[in-house]
C-alpha cells in the first residue's frame, strides 16, 4: 500500500487548504464548546447583553462548519490521499489512516446532527433538541484526537501549542461552570470535572507514545485496530501457544 | 395575518434567562426575579418580525407566538354543526 503516490510530487495547494481548514476548524470548535459550556448556566455577562453571547455561539458554529466543509472537501479533492466521498459520512472507510480519519468522520457527522437539531429546534422542542445538542460534548474530543491522530502539523511545536491552548480553555470552561454551578447533582459534577480532567491527560499520552515518536506515519496508515480484531482469525493465538515448545 | 398574533410565555419551561427582554425591550419587561411579564396586544408589522428572533433565541423555548382571540369565533363554528 504504501508509495502508491512518489512523495517527490510535493504536497499540493489543495493539501495545504486542508491542514489549514482543519486546524482552523478545530479553533472554532473550540471557542464555540467552550463558549456553548461557559454560558450554558445562567451566567450573566456584565459588558455584553445574553443574546450577543447566544448569536456568537451560533455564529461561530455556522463558521466551524464553513471550516469544517473546506477542510474535508479539499481533502477529497487533493490526489495525495485517495478519499471517496463516502468518506465524508460512513467513518472508518478510508483507504487511508482509516481509524484517525474516521474519528474526523464521526466529529463531523456528530456535528452535522447537531446543527441539523437546532435548524429545527423550534419545531423539535426542547428536550428532544437538548438531548442531541449534547452529542456536541463528543464531538469535540473526537475531533481533537482526529487531529493529533492523522494532522500533518502535529509534530510542529506550535501545533501542539494550539492543541494545548485549546484544551485548556475547554477545561476551564468547564471548571468554571461546574465552580458556578449551584449545589444538588454532586456526583453528576464530580464526572464532569474528572472527565475534564482526563482528557488532557489522555491526550498527552497518546501524543508522546504515538505521533511524537518515530514510525507513526507508518503505524498511522495501517488498517483500524478495532476493523482487524473483528476479522481476526481465531486459530491463530492457538497455533502459536501449541507451537511454543 | 398582522394583528393575529400575541405573545406568549410557558411558565413552566421559562427559567429567567432574560433574553426576550434583550431583545424586544419594548414588549417585554422582568420582574424582580428576572422573569418575563408580557402584554397581550396583538403584534402588528415589524414588532412581529422582533418578536419571532425572540422566540427563536429564547434558550428554553418557553416564548412563544400566540394566535390572538381574533381567530376564537373561527374555532367554535365547527362544533356547532
Amino acid at each position: 500500500m504504501t508509495g502508491i503516490v512518489p512523495l517527490a510530487a510535493g504536497p499540493s495547494p489543495l493539501w495545504y487548504a486542508t491542514r489549514a481548514g482543519g486546524t482552523v476548524a478545530l479553533v472554532l470548535l473550540t471557542a464555540t464548546v467552550a463558549l456553548g459550556i461557559a454560558v450554558g448556566g445562567r451566567y450573566t455577562p456584565r459588558r455584553l447583553a445574553r443574546f450577543e453571547v447566544s448569536a456568537l455561539h451560533r455564529n461561530l458554529a455556522v463558521l466551524t462548519l464553513a471550516f469544517l466543509a473546506v477542510h474535508i472537501v479539499t481533502a477529497i479533492l487533493d490526489t495525495f490521499v485517495h478519499l471517496g466521498w463516502l468518506v465524508t459520512v460512513v467513518p472508518f472507510t478510508a483507504s487511508y489512516r482509516p481509524l484517525w480519519l474516521g474519528l474526523g468522520t464521526v466529529a463531523f457527522d456528530l456535528l452535522l446532527a447537531v446543527a441539523a437539531t437546532s435548524a429545527i429546534r423550534l419545531r423539535m422542542g426542547q428536550r428532544r433538541w437538548k438531548t442531541v445538542h449534547w452529542l456536541a460534548y463528543a464531538a469535540w474530543p473526537v475531533a481533537l484526537f482526529h487531529a493529533a491522530g492523522t494532522g500533518t502539523d502535529t509534530r510542529l511545536t506550535l501545533q501542539l501549542a494550539l492543541y494545548a491552548a485549546c484544551v485548556a480553555l475547554v477545561v476551564a470552561a468547564v471548571w468554571w461552570r461546574l465552580y458556578r454551578a449551584g449545589p444538588g447533582r454532586v456526583a453528576m459534577r464530580l464526572w464532569t470535572g474528572v472527565t475534564a480532567a482526563a482528557v488532557p491527560v489522555v491526550l498527552t499520552a497518546f501524543l508522546s507514545s504515538g505521533p511524537l515518536q518515530p514510525g507513526w506515519a507508518h503505524r498511522a496508515s495501517g488498517p483500524a485496530p478495532a476493523a482487524t480484531g473483528a476479522v481476526h482469525p481465531a486459530p491463530a493465538p492457538t497455533d502459536d501457544a501449541g507451537g511454543s515448545e | 395575518m398582522s394583528g393575529t398574533h400575541s405573545l406568549g410565555i410557558d411558565r413552566i419551561a421559562c427559567d429567567g434567562y432574560g433574553l426576550c427582554a434583550e431583545l424586544l425591550p419594548e414588549l417585554v419587561e422582568l420582574d424582580e426575579w428576572g422573569y418575563p411579564i408580557v402584554g397581550s396586544a396583538p403584534l402588528t408589522g415589524q414588532a412581529l418580525g422582533h418578536a419571532r428572533r425572540a422566540v427563536a433565541a429564547c434558550p428554553a423555548l418557553a416564548l412563544r407566538l400566540d394566535r390572538a382571540q381574533h381567530r376564537a369565533p373561527d374555532r367554535q363554528s365547527p362544533q356547532r354543526t
